[in-house]
């Protein structure tokens, strides 16, 4: 259980740090560490003790395996996450170019 | 097993506090690929190949991304605001002792809900696979694919990755319309 509770402490370092920073690389940081430990817990949830990779050799008889489903969504999960982390990035460097700060409190003048 | 967990697990939380409090943003973000490598090793240890081969991947393009976004910017974080200074003097912002207040109460509250939904998770190592019973026991002959992660993908769930490819498709484009220098006079 202690594994879990883990998992929801580093959730809430990063929803600390999306909260409080004002560094808008770090707020970016902070929601790619709070995917990571969703990423972990999903595992987590789908690993069975003693149970081997989620790959079958079909001349042997079928072992105790992992459930492949957990793993399956979170493979998905990983790749969206890399697209939200490189669409924010350039989001944030449109906002550095056009402010020269990643300060959030001073980019407030938007105008159409 | 558990033990390795649990000290993965405190190795990415310390990554990701340094990553959040470090002064430089280069530092930041090394600190930010410890807690990215350390899940690598995670999924390794929970039996997770594919998904420790994609992370790690997706780790180090996020890592480029990040390096060169710093090159063409600055690795200088913001000066800390903890104080305000008037007329000479430095006092400590009343509204920072606010937020740590309603940040303990919150503290409180998400450790209550946390007990509760707790409860009904199985402990780790115990799991019941319901609907994967089946793709274990046929995936091999339905699919056609030993590895049963890819035949979930490809074959039983292939309409989630062909909205994933268009998740990625629409981010490409948005990255290219978002990064475009020449703008049009409308």
């Amino acid at each position: 259980m202690i594994t879990y509770l883990l998992c929801f402490i580093l959730f809430l370092v990063g929803l600390y740090g999306v909260l409080t920073r004002k560094n808008l690389i770090k707020i970016i940081i902070g929601l790619s560490v709070m995917e990571y430990s969703l990423y972990l817990f999903l595992a987590l949830i789908g690993y069975i003790d003693g149970g081997a990779a989620p790959i079958i050799d079909p001349s042997k008889p079928a072992g105790l395996v992992v459930d492949p489903l957990p793993q399956a969504f979170v493979l998905t999960a990983i790749v969206i996450g890399l697209a939200t982390t490189a669409l924010l990035l350039a989001i944030a460097i449109r906002l550095y170019k056009k402010y020269n700060t990643f300060d959030i409190d001073k980019i407030n003048t938007l105008k159409g | 097993m558990e033990t390795t967990l649990i000290v993965i697990l405190i190795l990415m939380i310390a990554g990701a506090l340094h990553a959040l409090h470090a002064r430089d943003l280069l530092s930041a973000i090394v600190s930010y690929a410890v807690v990215g490598y350390s899940l690598v090793v995670g999924f390794l240890v929970l039996k997770a190949p594919d998904l420790a081969i994609v992370q790690i991947v997706v780790e180090t393009i996020a890592l480029i991304i990040m390096v060169s976004v710093l090159i063409i910017s600055t690795r200088e974080d913001l000066a800390k605001r903890d104080t305000i200074i008037i007329k000479g003097q430095s006092y400590i912002n009343v509204r920072n002792l606010a937020y740590i207040f309603f940040a303990v109460v919150a503290g409180f509250f998400l450790v209550y809900f946390f007990n509760m939904v707790s409860s009904g998770l199985e402990p780790l190592g115990v799991h019941e696979t319901r609907m994967a019973t089946e793709y274990i026991k046929n995936g091999v002959e339905g699919t056609g694919s030993v590895n049963l992660v890819t035949g979930v993908l490809l074959d039983y769930r292939g309409f989630d990755t062909l909205g994933e490819a268009t998740i990625l498709f629409t981010a490409v484009m948005g990255i290219l319309a978002i990064l475009r220098l020449k703008t049009h006079k409308i």
